[in-house]
């Protein structure tokens, strides 16, 4: 069962059963984002806070919501993603997005669904935390849009809090 | 009356090449709703083919291609002796199920129906059965009426007729690929006809695991695919009955499905041909020939006996080792399913069940399995789903039990 245990860590297993940031929040002024993964099923819904929408990349995330249902993988990672981003900016959101995404073994394109990039990016120099524990996901390839599902869905509700409506 | 389980699946998996292939560990082959194992008179038969008369059907004079065309009208023959039908000239091939209905849908429906037409579909058919009414649902306004399915996993036909007031077409699944309901297709077919409806029936899960009778099941229209019944993938079948066959207008276009072509238009070349344009899957349709000599051999009486006794094993064992700890969707006779079993573990995902099964060597499908507006039904997101055929046999069940045992305490239920 050694590659079990490679994927389900304890941590991601503590996630799972006590999912942190759980729950909704009003829209607006929060944002929401829904991401779904067509082969499972599985659902996520981000509500996003930011303090200063005008302040773009400066902006912070002052609250973070998780909900929707789906597999451990899916749910820890959604709940580790919240806990790592919340109260950073938009800048650093993006970094640690990145971040997980090379960690994940995925190049910006693929994870959008185009052709692949002919290289990985370069990953920003990020202390990832928890997340590290999900680096054993990469040997279980199936299940990597599991993983991938909210940050996804993240980055979805990122670029609507840092581009202010035209209006 | 005791059902009496004759098959020897320890002959019959040494049928099976991929089942019979030694491993590190024994495979544990429990996804045959998705696609079934091959045995060798298959495999052979197609190399067979490959290797002796390889060429294209129809129209060549010389001998190869006439034993070609021999070859492959013989299965068509073979296809329609196996479901009843009196014509083999109405069994179309196409490349699998899900061609088969969107040809029913876009063929007969467009020929049939116009704006305020009403469709009846039941909650637990497959997308294949649901898609193709909804497109042309949004290109000629039809309405979309749905028959439910009760708690116990059968559907509720106590509306039926109110649904069936004013329908024109019935899209039926003879067997659930998600619960094992076995429909009442007669019954339902009947009430429809009544109203002048025809009925286009899905028999992906019920053909390879039920003795199958069209002219029994009453029924205009009957497809299934050959790869969920030990064929090969990229073959399915469709059968309709000749006279809406004859009056449908071709589905595609091209090659062989053609009597006369000018610059001003074209005549359709008579049944079956008219349906199928372009060169047929010639390979694949002689190995779905074998697949069924193969399934007679065994006899499909003794198959679905088989699988009642195996069912009613797998029922009783998951619900003496696990009582509440887990449910296992749909029926709970064996008689009224096939086996087919869409297992809920507490609120441990079917990701993560799956993913525990694997470890042991257990192949199960986890997911909506093309049935969400089912899922929605019966409340959940996925399902993990167990499905035995021919080759499976209670060490499968204990397998997956076990299995389940470790998915239960590894998530500390």
């Amino acid at each position: 069962m050694s590659g079990l245990e490679d994927l389900y860590r304890e941590i991601i297993l503590d996630h799972y059963r006590s999912p942190r940031n759980r729950g909704e929040l009003a829209t607006p002024p929060a944002h929401r984002a829904e991401g779904f993964n067509p082969l499972c099923g599985d659902e996520i819904v981000v509500y996003l806070a930011v303090d200063d929408e005008l302040a773009g990349d400066d902006a912070r995330v002052v609250d973070v919501k998780i909900s929707g249902q789906g597999c451990s993988i899916s749910q820890a990672s959604a709940s580790m993603m919240s806990a790592a981003i919340k109260g950073k900016t938009i800048r650093e959101v993006r970094d640690i997005t990145q971040a997980f995404k090379s960690m994940m073994s995925l190049h910006e394109n693929e994870l959008e669904g185009e052709d692949p990039a002919p290289e990985p990016m370069a990953a920003p120099d990020v202390e990832l935390g928890d997340l590290e524990a999900l680096r054993g996901v990469v040997k279980f390839p199936v299940r990597i849009k599991c993983a991938t599902l909210s940050w996804n869905t993240l980055a979805q509700a990122v670029a609507e809090a840092s581009q202010p409506a035209a209006s | 009356m005791t059902i009496v389980d004759t098959l020897d699946t320890t002959g019959i998996k040494a049928d099976f090449p991929l089942l019979a292939a030694h491993r590190e560990r024994p495979l544990v082959y429990l996804d045959s709703a998705a696609t079934a194992q091959k045995p060798r008179a298959v495999l052979a038969a197609m190399d067979t083919f490959y290797e002796t008369i390889n060429a294209n059907v129809a129209r060549g004079v010389y001998e190869i291609a006439e034993q070609a065309t021999n070859a492959m009208e013989a299965a068509r023959r073979t296809v329609a002796r196996f479901i009843d039908a009196p014509d083999p000239a109405s069994v179309v091939f196409t490349k699998n199920a899900t061609e088969s209905m969107n040809l029913v849908a876009h063929s007969w429906g467009r020929a049939n129906l116009g704006e305020g037409d009403v469709v009846v579909l039941t909650e637990l058919e497959h997308h294949a059965n649901i898609v193709p009414w909804q497109i042309l649902a949004a290109e000629l306004g039809l309405e979309i009426r749905w028959i439910p399915v009760g708690t116990d996993g059968m559907l509720d036909l106590s509306g039926l007729d109110a649904l069936l007031d004013g329908a024109k077409v019935v899209g039926l699944s003879a067997m659930s690929n998600v619960l094992g309901t076995f429909t009442p297709v007669r019954a339902i077919t009947d009430a429809a006809h009544a109203v002048g409806a025809v009925v286009s029936v899905d028999g992906c899960q019920y053909v390879p695991h039920h003795p199958c009778s069209v002219q029994d099941l009453g029924a205009d229209f009957l497809s299934f695919s050959g790869h969920k019944m030990c064929g090969p993938t990229g073959v399915g079948v469709l059968w309709g009955r000749r006279e809406l066959l004859e009056e449908m207008p071709p589905f595609l276009g091209g090659g062989g499905m053609i009597e006369q072509v000018s610059r001003d238009g074209f005549t359709p070349a008579e049944l079956p041909h008219k349906f199928e344009a372009g060169t047929p899957p010639i390979a694949e349709i002689v190995g779905l020939g074998a697949a069924i000599d193969y399934l007679e051999g065994l006899g499909m009486e003794a198959v679905r006996a088989h699988e009642i006794v195996l069912t009613e094993y797998a029922l009783r064992t998951l619900r003496e080792r696990f009582g509440d700890d887990l449910v296992v969707h749909g029926p709970a006779d064996a008689g009224n399913r096939g086996g087919v079993f869409s297992i809920a573990l507490g609120d441990v995902h079917p990701h993560d069940i799956s993913q525990i099964l694997n470890e042991h060597g257990v192949c199960v499908r986890a997911g909506h399995h093309c049935a969400k507006p089912l899922m929605k039904v019966l409340g959940v997101g996925a399902t993990a789903r167990a499905s035995v055929y021919v080759y499976n046999d209670q060490t499968d069940i204990d397998a997956l039990a076990d299995a389940l045992d470790e998915a239960r305490s590894f998530f500390a239920l």
